[in-house]
């Protein structure tokens, strides 16, 4: 099982790697997509690994447990956010968050027709999990 | 009795992580209980624990007036490590794991594409509302937009501009305000949007962007959808950083 926790580790600072050099390399000081491209990493391994995850199922519980314990952390993320400051910062960060929120919602079905339907649309649709 | 009631506290705050297992696993299951008995399964158990969590860090920011909501309150310190960024985005790798990688190749471009017109839009709302509330110097306006892209891109911009404290203050609020309003709005607004598929969740990441706000927003609405939003996502930020200080604020200095 440690295994499986350790290839999200190992895929974790990988992809960070990736992003603070993307971000040094730009010239800022910042880590540009590390999580995405730890995601990519992930993603390219769990892939071409099925196979060997296969063999070994306790791999694969690893990394499904932290999968599982996604919604959980969430949860205290939420609990620890700043909302006291977030209502009562005055109205042009209220504001102005909240119309870039509703605005960026209006565009979504605008870009869902960029390049035809995907793959796993209808199996979506249709109401089934996906996993 | 004094001194039991004072053990049992000290056994919370000094295995503050373990506390944090407890109190969340608490609200989870009053949540889902809530969402099945109460509302019939329409509004997504996580949904409501989320918005539970939300109102729980308002109460901590009242009673403590810090920055990490129920986190500032020592008994629940664990909180914060539970639900902090190093948790958060190991978690969210996680989620990687049995995402189609083909789906994210065919519908990776109109993801891309969410990307690279969700920052300047959400830079251009921040920054016309800054316009309207009275605010005339380009770096002022920048900033003010810049932090309505997200709360890491406000400062990043702001002190590259050098912009001052209180318009910084404003920006991080500002993106504070737009991350959570993605995490409480999302579970309602999925329904008339339709973000059911991996293509338009992919979107939907790129148009939002604010990490925890997408997955936080995608995991009350739907579970497996969330390593599509948080993987366009995680890239809103780094490209944010990269255009706010350059070319939407040149853009800007040439209006004003």
């Amino acid at each position: 099982m440690i295994y499986g926790v350790a290839l999200v580790a190992l895929c974790f600072f990988l992809g960070n790697f990736v992003g603070a050099f993307l971000g040094h390399m730009i010239g800022l000081n910042s880590n540009i997509g590390g999580v995405g491209f730890a995601m990519i990493f992930l993603l390219l391994a769990t892939t071409y690994g099925m196979p060997f995850m296969e063999r070994n199922p306790p791999v694969a519980d690893g990394i499904r447990f932290w999968q599982e314990m996604f919604i959980p952390v969430v949860v205290a993320m939420s609990a620890s956010q700043n909302v006291v400051r977030a209502l009562s910062s005055g109205h042009v960060a209220i504001i102005a968050g909240l119309v870039a929120t509703v605005a960026s919602f209006f565009f979504i079905p605008l870009f869902a027709r960029i390049g035809g339907k995907g793959i796993l649309d209808e199996k979506f649709a249709e109401g089934g999990e996906g996993r | 009795m004094n001194t039991i009631a004072e053990t049992v506290r000290n056994l919370f705050v000094s295995n503050g992580l373990v506390t944090a297992f407890l109190l969340v696993g608490t609200i989870t299951f009053f949540s889902y209980g809530i969402s099945r008995r109460l509302t019939n399964g329409l509004l997504h158990g996580s949904a409501i624990a989320i918005i539970t969590g939300l109102s729980l860090a308002y109460a901590g920011g009242i009673l403590t007036s810090g920055s990490k909501g129920l986190a500032d309150i020592p008994l629940f310190s664990g909180i914060g490590l539970l639900g902090g960024s190093m948790m958060r985005d190991f978690t969210i790798v996680s989620t990687a794991y049995g995402a189609d990688f083909n789906e994210l190749k065919k519908s990776g471009l109109a993801g891309a594409f969410s990307l690279l017109f969700g920052v300047p839009l959400s830079f251009i709302v921040g920054a016309a509302i800054a316009v309207y509330f009275g605010f005339t110097s380009a770096v002022d306006i920048a900033t003010v937009g810049a932090g309505t892209v997200t709360f890491v891109v406000g400062p990043v911009t702001g002190a590259a501009l050098g912009a001052g404290s209180d318009i910084i203050a404003i920006s991080i609020a500002a993106g504070v305000v737009k991350s959570i309003a993605v995490m409480a709005i999302t579970p309602f607004a999925a329904k008339f949007i339709r973000i059911d598929t991996p293509k338009t969740a992919m979107i939907y990441g790129g148009l939002m962007g604010t990490t925890s706000g997408t997955a936080a927003g995608m995991a009350a609405t739907k579970p497996a959808l969330v390593p599509y939003a948080a993987m366009v996502a995680t890239f809103y930020t780094g490209l944010g950083c990269i255009v706010c200080p350059s070319i939407l604020y040149y853009a800007l200095e040439v209006i004003f």
